[in-house]
């Protein structure tokens, strides 16, 4: 099992700003469940609160209110059940990239032979058998990132939480990585739930996008791709494809302009600021 | 035309002649820049008054008089102690001191003030203070050092904790990594290259340290030399041990830059930069 659910999460930051104290609603009460096996993707304009779900529901930020759970238990602080890939890898310099993933078993209490069996399991089933004894700065950024991968899948967490996994990377090297992740979500079943600023990344790898808008949830759009997806350039030719692609855009641009128009029961938009920044 | 373009290819070909134009080895340029000053310095010397001033030769004919007669192994010797291990525990408090300050804002707010206060405290003052505190001896030259250098390694640890990217904390926080574990497997080896860098910077407040206390409490060691030959108008002999000292401050720099070289090998690399 591994189900995710946000539950009316809302987060306030407090800003200093000179003379005033500005209250930010990052998130205000956003609930919506990413169920057993699903990838779902968490899209919006940057600003819309969609990283900070992600870091709440990793458990790396508190809410402010509301909760998380994990097959129904509230989640306190992270937790092994969540696996966590960084924007940028952020991989431990000092360490290869086998010692790296090892690293997180160990955190997790493994030892022996069997860390470093199941680190090379799982540096092989990201394809980088024959470069585990690199330094992150031997290896392209797109091999990190699969390295980050590695170390965030070793742990078998229940759920994948990852933050614009390959938004730092080239546009070929993202195709390659896109097409291997929806390959290891076959393999291995993960529920994945990922932060991304790309619509085609979105309808590609999801089979729900959750639409956020100034830290509220807007709309969630299914997917209608069959899977497993195979040929890439051929769904991404596909009618199907280009509906739903065209339907988040407009999910995107409708809340950027004329609040209510496809808003969800949350209601109306703050005062058109990010965040819907309130000042008290 | 065809001539023109054969010539091209040939210079093309001679690929070494790109190679011999590489630049100086840094030691040559080294080297060549000491034997400079030894000269310039040899010249104008001898046309000095011995007492006020003196010259490379005169230094080296001194250097050799004290190795015969032993005195300058003996003191070497007797400075070397105090300074190893006030040096030494030094960076043993130093480092962990540096690292938890740096990680905990209780430890930072609370001991804080004291080390950048400590860091310009006007050592020298306290000196009469420490001798009734550790006597004339061994003691209180140690703690002069380990007082001297303590606080550049402090201070750079401490920065270099600040300066570890937030992201890589969080991996360790993601991974369910206690602060202990994350202080060790995270910080500390984040922080190597300006835990490095403070203990470099320490060698020189360290040598000064020495020399103070063996000016200020019982004469001995190196700078007993310095003192004694001084006073008996001896400028060439009060060189040597000076420039002892500075080879000695040069050749710990350079074997904590290897140090850091085989323990981080990963720093170059990712700080590798354009020189000219």
């Amino acid at each position: 099992m591994g189900e995710v659910s946000l539950i009316e999460v809302s987060k306030r930051f407090t800003l200093r700003l000179d003379g005033g104290v500005q209250t930010v609603h990052a998130l205000d009460r956003l609930s919506f469940t990413v169920r057993d096996g699903e990838v779902v993707a968490l899209i919006g304009p940057s600003g819309c609160g969609k990283t900070t779900a992600l870091r709440i529901a990793m458990g790396l930020e508190t809410a402010s209110a509301g909760r998380v759970t994990v097959d129904g238990t509230a989640i306190s602080g992270c937790g092994y059940d969540r696996g966590m890939v960084f924007q940028h890898a952020e991989l431990l310099p000092w360490l290869t990239a086998l010692k790296n993933v090892e690293f997180g078993l160990e955190m997790k209490g493994m030892r022996g032979a069997a860390l470093r069996d199941t680190a090379m399991k799982y540096l092989t089933l990201v394809g980088l058998s024959g470069s585990v004894n690199r330094r992150p700065y031997q290896l392209s950024g797109g091999m990190q990132q699969r390295v980050g991968i590695a170390r965030a899948l070793a742990i078998d967490p229940k759920v994948l939480l990852m933050d614009e996994p390959f938004g730092a990377l080239d546009a070929q090297t993202r195709e390659t990585l896109q097409g291997e992740l929806l390959q290891i979500h076959a393999r291995t079943k993960k529920t994945i739930l990922f932060v991304t600023h790309d619509l085609d990344e979105a309808v590609l790898l999801a089979d729900r996008v959750v639409v956020m808008q100034h830290g509220r949830l807007h709309e969630i759009v299914e997917v209608p791709l069959p899977r497993p997806r195979e040929d890439l350039a051929k769904i991404r030719g596909s009618e199907a494809f280009a509906q739903t692609r065209y339907h988040i855009w407009q999910a995107l641009h409708d809340g950027a302009g004329a609040p209510g128009a496809g808003v969800n029961d949350a209601g109306v938009h703050g005062d058109g600021v990010h965040g819907a920044a309130t000042l008290h | 035309m065809v001539d023109v373009a054969e010539r091209r290819a040939a210079t093309d070909e001679a690929g070494e002649v790109v190679d011999a134009k590489r630049p100086l080895p840094r030691w040559i340029i080294t080297v060549a820049a000491l034997c400079i000053f030894l000269a310039f310095w040899e010249f104008f010397g001898r046309q000095v008054n011995p007492i006020f001033g003196s010259y490379p030769s005169a230094i080296f004919a001194a250097f050799i008089t004290l190795i015969r007669n032993g005195k300058l192994a003996y003191a070497l010797g007797q400075s070397l102690q105090p300074f190893l291990l006030g040096y030494g525990i030094a960076i043993l408090v130093g480092v962990p001191l540096g690292l938890v300050i740096g990680r905990f804002r209780t430890a930072e707010a609370a001991l804080g003030i004291f080390i950048t206060g400590g860091y310009a405290m006007p050592l020298v003052a306290l000196v009469p203070l420490l001798i009734l505190w550790f006597g004339l001896g061994f003691a209180v030259k140690a703690a002069v050092i380990f007082l001297m250098s303590i606080f550049p390694i402090v201070i750079n640890t401490w920065l270099g904790v600040k300066s570890v990217p937030k992201a890589l904390i969080e991996v360790g926080r993601a991974l369910v990594a206690s602060d202990a574990v994350i202080l060790r497997r995270i910080v500390l080896p984040a922080t190597l290259p300006y835990i490095m860098a403070g203990i470099r910077l320490a060698v020189g407040r360290a040598v000064v340290g020495m020399v103070i206390a063996e000016f200020f409490t019982e004469i001995s060691g190196l700078g007993g030399i310095i003192i004694n030959s001084a006073d008996n108008f001896d400028t060439a002999t009060m060189f040597v041990p000076i420039i002892v000292l500075m080879v000695l401050a040069v050749g710990l720099n350079w074997l904590i830059g290897w140090c850091e070289r085989a323990i981080a090998p990963w720093q170059a690399e990712i700080a590798g930069r354009e020189q000219n």
